[in-house]
């Protein structure tokens, strides 16, 4: 029996491609990042947003060349419905239907027409790779956390600070829904009609097909051998081969070479023309294993653990609520609100690194999907670029420390009323105190007293709007002092 | 049982170790905040009928020379509907083995545990003979609020009540020297506390009248200058073999143990000691100095060193320990079932193991929890407990040259986030300096957690 390569190459690659790419969004720790994040970055729609001209060409050269590869093993969201569509074990379930072009073209026209009108939350709800990040950030990572969390707890009971724990917590109500819908909208796609998303909704798809109908190397069927029983047509989960015909709808084969074994008679071959055949003998592959994908399906419950800490003499801390910021803040390395809006896909994987918990998917309109910063639950930290490192679409650019640190993303503007000097009498400064750039400084509301209060003042030019005075306000629910963000960055 | 053979093996396998494995045993038991185990202490049956006793000046009564300090009572993990933290099932079982191995005396006040120390431990005596034990309470008003006649009335008769006893053996005039004179005179003297407890003495309803001392040592003296007066019957003061000569580099305000022993002896004046451990740092002592100890005496606590020192002074009626833990009563009740006193060698190696402690950064926190609640939400006493562990660890680089800086950075961070929720951290600290002046060891508070704020913060970006 002779295995058909083609198809265990793809198959290996995509498998390597799924778990790094599922683990680059599971990884709260960063470390993957330097080795995996790549993979991020030569995603079609990302390499587009970021004009990545290197990759966008030889992503559009390999589908010339190669047909839609791309859609087999590199795109994650392709893989996972591969491996979703597994769950039906039913045999030859699969038949050719005609491509709804109409539908296709829609899609695609939708994406270069928000692209164009720089809507970055349509751009974001159609990119394929932003979809498959936003299910892995928001329905498999807590999963993931959960068992983190509960090595952590081991640990932390054999005094080993191997794991440390990770908070997990609703990021966006509106994402996890979105995610969520997405997740079953292609669960009962796949297991019904294998790639019948990529081939109908996903504008990346469409776009490479239109490309992979000139692709030189391609599946052909020599139909003198063909006898037109249709059974690779079954097996297609692109649905894209019309065995009456003899022929196949190019811009939906997504190069899976699934069923070149299918065919007894060795009709199907993938090549550059078509050539003398050499008789194939059919590989069952039916019964090929399982990805252990699933496994990490089965984790620990998603019960948080209570605080163990003892709260019998401690003051209750009420939660913050966010301010209303008059404009919304971008991290550093965005240069600009308008940048970050027109490039970012929406994936996720800047929220799902960020270790203070700053970025979460917004809830505006225009930007939904898109991150954006805020200071509830801890504050954007000098030492850390993380999200300007994984950033694949160029909406955060990689920035230096020394950079970041000059950057002015916004800037701290104090309410009186919320401030506890006011409200209860105490001294503070706490805002001052934590400043990284020394911007605030606290003067005495009585110059001539020298028992007189301090209140906190924010020299603008040199906050860069970290957000460590709003982190660190003791005012709650709402801080005495908070940032507004600015629409284009500064270097102070 | 097999628990007992377990622990006694390791004993053996020490024993066969000798001296290396044993300083490397230390690393285990020296420091460790968390472990219930004081550690590489022998299992063996504890007798019951061992117990040192003193007999008291005034009555006459034997008091066992270990007391049980009721300051740290074991907490449930949510408290109840009346808002009570004591999980007082852990109380009743740990207070009817402390009397079933000779323990008779119990310190209480009005303030411990939020309040409830006085309920619990007045329920869990209840099931026992009143001869078999005898009851320190305090009274307690430190707020200005009860200062008045009849707020202080109010708590003395309270206590009665939450104890449900008919006397008290042991009644103290609570925490004097904190606030000066001032408070001493607000307290006691001007609203005719001090002559109502002196006429409750004479009257049978408290057996004995002392005062707890801490700081200001001119109230101590003042007091003393008084005991011809009103014949003090006991004094409590805080006694440990760092306090003896170094009670001022521990706490700017604290004299010297030996100062305050040789004016009580010179008085006759018995003593009731507290904090023997240091708020327990003595049973946590940094690893290489907790080696030295384990060297000498391989299977004994560190702690028992502490307490064997305290129980060693002839003036000493006894000495409390806040147990919350069974093996923390047990490990005391076998440094004082009986009492094996120190030898002048020994003494000479625990002043020596102050004079090299003193050297080590560490905030003189006792976790009391005087200064709690913050009104921000601070967990104080868990981020100095956090701070000084790491110290006594090894896990407080000071430079990121350090061998250990990697292991030692992530320790001190991971485990800064593990005992200290995120939002009860110093960085929270706002230095309103509510806290200062509740503290019995005069710790600056808002400075200290600024100062580990700021180390915290170095640490985090990779800048110490």
């Amino acid at each position: 029996m002779k295995i058909n390569r083609l198809r265990q190459i793809r198959r290996i690659t995509a498998t390597f491609f799924i778990v790094a790419m599922t683990l680059l969004f599971l990884d709260f720790t960063g470390t993957l990042h330097g080795w995996m994040g790549w993979m991020a970055k030569i995603q079609f729609l990302p390499a587009v947003m970021a004009i990545n001209t290197g990759i966008i060409i030889s992503l559009i050269v390999i589908t010339l060349l190669f047909g839609r590869v791309y859609c087999s093993v590199i795109c994650p969201l392709g893989i996972f419905q591969d491996i979703i569509s597994r769950i039906n074990k039913k045999k030859n379930r699969f038949k050719y239907s005609k491509s709804i072009l109409w539908l296709r073209y829609t899609t695609l026209a939708m994406l270069l027409i928000a692209f164009f009108a720089g809507m970055g939350s349509i751009v974001a709800l159609l990119d394929p790779y932003s979809a498959f990040g936003r299910i892995i950030s928001n329905i498999f990572a807590p999963i993931y956390q959960c068992g983190n969390n509960l090595l952590a707890y081991l640990a932390e009971r054999a005094d080993s600070y191997a794991f440390y724990e990770k908070e997990i917590w609703m990021k966006s109500l509106g994402t996890f829904a979105i995610a969520s819908v997405t997740l079953i909208v292609l669960i009962v796609l796949a297991i019904k009609g294998g790639r019948a998303y990529c081939n109908t909704i996903c504008p990346v798809g469409t776009l490479l097909g239109t490309l992979s109908r000139y692709s030189i190397y391609k599946i052909r069927i020599d139909e003198s051998r063909c006898n037109g029983c249709g059974l690779c047509a079954r097996n297609c989960k692109a649905a894209c081969i019309n065995s009456k015909n003899h022929s196949i709808d190019y811009s939906e084969c997504v190069a899976c070479f699934n069923c070149i074994d299918k065919c007894n008679k060795g009709a199907l071959r993938y090549e550059r023309s078509v050539k003398k055949e050499i008789a194939h003998e059919r590989v069952d592959s039916s019964r090929r294993t399982m990805l252990t994908f699933a496994g990490s399906m089965i984790a620990a419950s998603a019960v948080k653990a209570q605080e163990s800490k003892m709260d019998g003499g401690l003051a209750f801390i009420e939660d913050k609520k966010i301010p209303k910021r008059n404009t919304a803040i971008v991290p550093p390395g965005a240069y600009s609100i308008r940048n970050f809006t027109r490039r970012c896909t929406g994936c996720q994987l800047c929220v799902s690194v960020c270790p203070n918990q700053v970025l979460r998917p917004s809830t505006g309109l225009s930007t939904f999907l898109q991150p954006e910063v805020s200071y509830e639950r801890g504050y954007c930290r000098p030492e850390c670029t993380k999200c300007s490192e994984v950033c694949p679409a160029g909406a955060i650019l990689p920035i230096s420390q020394a950079d970041k640190s000059s950057t002015q993303i916004g800037h701290a503007v104090w309410i009186e009323k919320n401030c506890v000097i006011i409200t209860d009498d105490v001294s503070c400064g706490n805002c001052a105190r934590h400043c990284p750039t020394g911007a605030i400084t606290m003067i005495e509301v009585n110059p001539d007293s020298l028992e007189s209060k301090t209140i906190p003042i924010v020299n603008t030019e040199r906050c860069i709007g970290c957000g460590a005075c709003e982190n660190l306000c003791p005012s709650r629910p709402f801080s005495a002092i908070y940032v507004e963000g600015h629409n284009m960055h500064k270097t102070v | 049982m097999s628990d007992i053979k377990k622990k006694t093996n390791r004993r053996d396998f020490l024993k066969l170790m000798g001296g290396g494995a044993v300083a490397s045993a230390a690393t285990f038991s020296g420091c460790n905040a968390n472990s219930l185990s004081r550690g590489g202490t022998s299992l063996n049956e504890i007798p019951t009928d061992s117990m040192s006793y003193r007999n008291a000046n005034s009555t006459g009564n034997k008091v066992s020379v270990l007391g049980y300090g009721c300051m740290r009572w074991p907490l449930l993990p949510t408290p109840k509907a009346d808002g009570n933290v004591i999980d007082q099932e852990a109380v009743n079982e740990l207070i009817d083995y402390a009397i079933k191995h000779g323990v008779n005396y119990f310190d209480t006040s009005p303030v411990y545990v939020q309040g409830f120390s006085e309920g619990a431990t007045g329920i869990a005596l209840k099931r026992h003979p009143r001869d078999k034990f005898m009851i320190a309470t305090k009274l307690s008003n430190f707020s200005p609020e009860t200062w008045s006649r009849e707020a202080s009335l109010k708590m003395y008769h309270n206590s009665f009540e939450k104890l449900q006893v008919e006397y008290i053996d042991y009644m103290l005039l609570h925490g004097i020297g904190m606030g000066g004179m001032d408070a001493l005179n607000g307290r006691y003297i001007n609203n005719g506390m001090l002559d109502f407890l002196v006429e409750e003495r004479e009257s049978g309803r408290i057996r004995n009248l002392g005062f707890s001392y801490h700081g200001d040592i001119s109230v101590f003296d003042y007091l003393l200058s008084m005991h011809d007066e009103i014949k003090w019957d006991f004094v409590q003061i805080q006694l440990n073999y760092v306090d003896w000569h170094h009670a001022k580099e521990v706490n700017q305000r604290n004299t010297n143990a030996e100062y305050l022993i040789g004016e009580l002896s010179k008085r006759d004046i018995q003593a009731v000691i507290m904090e023997p451990l240091l708020g327990g740092r003595l049973a946590k002592l940094p690893d290489y100095l907790a080696g030295k100890l384990k060297q000498q005496e391989p299977d004994k606590s560190v702690a028992s060193w502490a307490f064997r020192y305290a129980g060693s002074f002839d003036n000493v009626l006894t000495v409390l320990s806040g147990m919350t833990y069974m093996e923390h009563l047990q490990d005391n009740l076998r440094s004082y079932a009986p009492l094996q006193r120190l030898t002048n060698e020994e003494f000479e190696l625990l002043y020596d193991t102050a004079t090299k402690m003193i050297e080590y950064p560490l905030i003189a926190c006792t976790s009391c929890q005087y200064c709690m609640p913050c009104p921000y939400g601070i967990d104080i006493p868990s981020v100095f407990q956090h701070y000084n562990r790491c110290v006594c660890e090894d896990n407080y680089p000071s430079d990121n040259q350090d061998i250990n800086y990697t292991e030692a950075r992530r320790a001190f961070l991971i485990g800064y986030d593990r005992s200290v929720p995120k939002l009860r951290q110093a960085n929270h600290c706002i230095g309103c300096d509510q806290c200062s002046h509740h503290c019995p060891q005069a710790i600056k508070i808002p400075q200290e957690l600024m100062r580990i704020d700021n180390y915290v913060e170095r640490l985090k970006q990779d800048k110490t």
